[in-house]
């Protein structure tokens, strides 16, 4: 055995260290930057303050998502703060010559389903957003984060970051998984078992035949809840999957550049023998249809089970309680039979295109539950247009559903699509933090097909119950 | 962001003993639209602090004049979710200089220390010693000293040693930022994109 063998993530960081500061962080470069309306104004001031320039405008891209209405976008934005910081994004974009796809442009979305469906991820890269899901770029073998405003600044600056390298953790599902079982309930089964700081301070990556199996769409749902464990991001090596995803989309690489960039991703997987940090073995006919009963994504648990007792958990049992009370639920309750309010398909997790073709296998010949509110939000105006051209729109519309305009929405409720306090939601997002999705909002956490059970039973059901 | 000097720090505590206190809960994501880093200090904790008609919660400890100072004492796995600098930028705008927990979410420790925050980190035994002291006596005081990279409850005495690069006290014992220093080396930076086909 030689000490050449590397993990993905050391091929992939290792390539991108400009300086090594000694007992300190790495100078990291970044290949590509994504910035949205909320956390880039205040960097864009830091720079006019300290009178710098962004070094290449042309490796950043902007897009408006975090606080956009998803009805009638076309019409002025009503709230005047979002508004004020939707301009502010078009106008720093201009400035900068960096792309700004705002609203109503055909390629307006959520970032990290704009990015990958555009062919701007890409294997091999280094991704940072102000936005801790920018891990989902990971999908794709590339290193992709969540920073701060300050790093946002510093991108945009110099287009670098002062990282110090975090260790590396591999977990591994084998097996097959059983019926309705999705990549949302494999992320849900595994962040409950590392609970949300089981990974804090690794980078993750995902192994075995689960995620070979996978699409790349399933791929960006599991590495985008990587952040709900604790760790920086998660990655899985690119493949055949990968490559087909990404050829021919808008910014690939095309003729002799796609030759060559093919080559090179094809190196980029973990070394037989490399080394890691930490190490996890997960049996994929373990997992069924998950749901959390609590207020951080880490309290999940099997649909057909009980909510646990905090005394067959560790950690504090205040917390735990004080957990518990605000979503109104007892240790030792059912989740099955529970009275939903809201629906929530969308979000960077759930909001693609095989998320919506889930989401309608469930309704097709079914009624939405009257007492339900259901927002149904697109990830992108690409997925939109998919949902149109599949079908999948004729099957919402007869089931009594709505579709709206892409955008964040109810992930993170910054516009109008709040859930009242006290209400109960089924999400496809990544957190059900207290207020999360509207001041006292109570979430559940789950995949698309048990966001459409709820839709159309109004009560958590099991899918399995549902489907073939 | 330019902020003051971070050399050492003695004051009373507030202390907030919860776990996995959450960037959603130190600031609400509808506080996030400002376009200036400004007034974030008043939101800090919102729904915490405030009942919905905006009349402060009297049992939040930010509420509680028997407790002040510079120095935020939380729970284990402080500042996880998401990577708003809002939070760090909140609690330093609030007036707190130095955050005292058991473990911390790693972009909070970041963003905070970017932000001129001291994080420290501290066992799960002293944390307990700290909170049981408020307890006793809120006017306690810790002193953190960054140079010797020590906190000690001046009270008892009881002391322990906190991990910090060499490289972020630096800056913080300067108030100088990661920027000045990536400014600095432009030139090398520009030569690396060279290598990089992107
Ligand atoms: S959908 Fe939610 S997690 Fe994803 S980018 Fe938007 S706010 Fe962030």
């Amino acid at each position: 055995m030689s000490f050449d063998q590397k993990t993905l993530f050391d091929k992939v960081w290792d390539a991108h260290v400009v300086r090594k500061i000694e007992d300190g962080p790495d100078v990291f470069f970044i290949d590509r930057h994504f910035i949205h309306e909320v956390t880039s104004p205040v960097a864009f001031l830091g720079l006019e303050s300290r009178g710098i320039d962004v070094i290449f405008p042309e490796h950043t891209f902007a897009t408006a998502d975090h606080n956009t209405p998803t009805i009638n976008q076309h019409l002025p934005v009503q709230d005047p703060l979002s508004a004020n910081q939707l301009k502010a994004l078009e106008q720093n974009s201009a400035k900068y010559g960096i792309s700004h796809w705002g609203l109503g442009n055909p390629k307006n979305g959520i970032v990290h389903v704009v990015g990958p469906e555009n062919g701007i991820t890409l294997p091999g890269m280094t991704i940072v957003c102000g936005d801790s899901h920018t891990s989902t770029h990971g999908a794709f073998g590339a290193i992709a984060f969540g920073i701060g405003t300050s790093e946002v600044e510093m991108v945009l600056s110099s287009q670098c970051i002062m990282q110090p390298k975090p260790k590396k953790m591999r977990i591994n599902v084998n097996g097959t998984l059983g019926k309705a079982v999705t990549p949302k309930d494999v992320t849900l089964y595994i962040i409950s078992k590392l609970t949300t700081a089981g990974a804090t301070g690794y980078f993750v990556e995902y192994a075995g035949d689960v995620f070979e199996k996978m699409s790349m769409e399933g791929r960006m749902t599991v590495c985008n809840m990587s952040i709900e464990m604790g760790a920086r991001g998660g990655m899985i090596a690119p493949d055949q999957i990968t490559f087909d995803y990404i050829k021919g989309r808008e910014m690939a690489p095309k003729g002799d550049a796609w030759v060559s960039s093919l080559a090179n991703w094809k190196s980029l997987k973990t070394d037989e023998g490399a080394k890691f940090d930490k190490e996890y073995y997960f049996v994929a006919s373990d997992i069924e249809p998950m749901i959390t009963y609590g207020t951080n994504p880490g309290m999940g648990m099997g649909i057909s089970q009980l909510i646990p007792k905090a005394s067959d958990l560790s950690g504090g049992t205040a917390t735990y309680d004080k957990s518990l009370a605000y979503m109104g639920f007892d240790e030792e309750d059912r989740m099955i039979g529970k009275k939903v309010d809201y629906v929530f398909i969308g979000s960077c997790t759930n909001g693609r295109i095989e998320d919506f073709r889930a989401f309608a296998s469930v309704i097709k010949g079914r009624k939405k539950a009257d007492h339900v509110t259901a927002w149904i939000v697109p990830g992108s105006h690409i997925v939109e247009e998919q949902i149109k051209a599949e079908g999948i729109l004729d099957i919402l519309t007869e089931a009594g559903f709505l579709l709206r305009q892409p955008g964040c929405s109810a992930c993170l409720a910054m516009n109008d699509d709040k859930v009242p306090p006290g209400k109960y939601a089924v999400s496809t997002s990544n957190r059900n933090f207290e207020g999360r999705q509207g001041p006292g909002s109570r979430t559940m956490l789950a995949s698309p097909l048990v966001a459409a059970a709820a839709a159309v039973t109004g009560y958590v059901t099991d899918p399995r119950e549902l489907i073939q | 962001m330019a902020y003051d000097k971070f050399i050492s720090l003695k004051s009373t505590m507030v202390p907030l003993p919860i776990e996995n206190v959450d960037t959603d809960q130190i600031i609400p994501a509808r506080f996030l639209k400002a376009t200036k880093r400004e007034g974030f200090g008043d939101n800090l904790f919102r729904d915490w602090r405030y009942n919905p008609d905006n009349t402060p919660k009297e049992d939040f400890v930010l509420n509680n004049s028997v407790y002040s100072g510079k120095i935020l004492v939380g729970g284990r796995n402080f500042g996880s979710g998401s990577s708003r600098e809002h939070a760090a930028c909140a609690i330093y705008d609030y007036g707190f200089r130095c955050v005292v927990s058991s473990f911390f979410a790693d972009i909070f420790k970041n963003n905070a220390i970017n932000m001129g925050i001291l994080p420290v980190q501290v066992s799960p035994g002293f944390l307990d010693e700290i909170f049981s002291i408020i307890e006793k006596d809120p006017s306690s005081e810790l002193e953190v000293s960054l140079t010797d990279q020590t906190i000690t409850i001046l009270s008892t005495g009881s002391r322990e040693n906190f991990e910090m690069n060499s490289y972020k006290k630096n800056n913080l014992m300067n108030g100088f930022d990661d920027i000045d220093y990536l400014q600095s080396m432009k030139s090398e930076i520009l030569e690396f994109a060279k290598t990089r086909a992107i």
